[in-house]
């Protein structure tokens, strides 16, 4: 066989090619990471003549209206949104002396934290109107949700002396015990029209 | 260049791209890895400032395990057809309230049966929605037990 010069291959034309696949994944791609509020719906029951709704004591329940215009009422009287968070977190801590104003507790023995510690049976409820805006129901639940976050964070700093983020799973599934985050989303009632 | 030469003797020789190609596809690499393949053509008015805030928000993981539901109003060229109030969109057209359970039935059947419990379905909602849609996909949602939502929603920066 005849040894011949393999020619060099014209590599000019690579940058071409190259910018043109980068032109496609930059037309056909996006750089937003999905983020969002977490929500478990509840199950619809499995029994239709079954009463669904569970008698709570009044005390325990944080009912939190949002009508059509926005505005948001807690246990039958006006709340501003800035206030929310603070309030819903006087009910949800159960770090405290038993009130009557205040859910009641009971203490439970949670594994990972030395002794019984206190938990309450505080429900919140968050019911809508249809006209309400989605907007305005995200920031609600949003508040909601901190206030939660908040009270965890409190208590992951006092058992276990760091923020609830930096715990291991079994640490803040403790915290979890302790604090479980029980806001119903009740099903909507029509208060106003459309 | 040539003309130049009078003053130097030396000429600018032309500069080597021979490394452009690699600088490209540097660039190329980089967009490859971060980021994600845009999901479905939207039908709907739907832009990133249109999600609500939040601050606190979570990444949604496992993106192969995720359906999407959309509500918003239908875009200008669709408006005729569709009316002005908002839709729900469903892969890549509009759909009834009906179609949700037959929408998530088909997602499962999609995935592996072990993965079925970690199935999540994201809401990408226009925050001027009313609420009596989103109650009813909820409704819906409850009826095919796909009971793991995510309110789709930016990061607060605070402004």
């Amino acid at each position: 066989m005849a040894k011949r010069a393999t020619p060099e291959i014209n590599a000019s034309s690579m940058a071409d090619i190259a910018f043109l696949l980068l032109i496609f994944f930059l037309v056909t791609t996006t750089m937003d990471v999905d983020t969002g509020i977490q929500r478990q719906l509840p199950p619809i029951p499995e029994n239709k003549d079954q009463k669904t709704d569970v008698e709570v004591n009044k005390r325990n329940i944080y009912l939190v209206l949002v009508n059509s215009r926005g505005n948001i009422s807690v246990n039958q009287s006006w709340m501003d949104i800035d206030k929310l968070r603070e309030d819903a977190k006087r009910f949800i801590n159960c770090d405290r002396a038993d009130d009557p104003t205040l859910p009641e507790m009971e203490e439970i023995t949670v594994e990972g934290i030395k002794g019984p510690v206190k938990t309450s049976k505080g429900i919140i409820s968050l019911q809508n109107d249809r006209g309400t805006t989605y907007g305005r129901y995200i920031e609600v639940q949003n508040e909601l949700v901190a206030a939660y976050n908040e009270v965890r964070n409190e208590a992951a700093r006092k058992y276990f002396n760091k923020p609830y983020d930096e715990l291991n799973d079994e640490q803040q599934e403790a915290i979890r015990k302790i604090y479980p985050q029980r806001i119903s989303e009740a099903e909507p009632k029509n208060y106003g029209g459309k | 260049m040539a003309v130049m030469g009078k003053k130097k003797k030396k000429t600018l020789g032309a500069i080597s791209t021979a490394s452009l190609p690699d600088i490209v596809f540097m660039i190329l690499f980089f967009f490859m890895v971060s980021t994600t393949m845009r999901e479905v053509e939207l039908l709907i008015e739907l832009k990133g400032s249109d999600l609500p805030t939040a601050t606190e928000i979570k990444k949604l993981e496992k993106k192969s395990l995720v359906s999407y539901i959309y509500v918003g109003k239908p875009l200008q060229q669709y408006q005729k057809t569709y009316g002005t109030e908002p839709k729900i969109q469903l892969n890549s057209s509009f759909a009834e309230l009906s179609d949700i359970y037959e929408y998530i039935l088909a997602e499962r059947a999609e995935r592996d049966e072990a993965e079925v419990p970690f199935m999540t379905t994201s809401l990408k909602v226009h925050k001027d929605t009313k609420m009596g849609i989103i109650t009813d996909i909820k409704q819906e949602l409850r009826k095919a037990s796909a009971l793991k939502i995510n309110y789709s929603a930016r990061q607060d920066m605070g402004y």
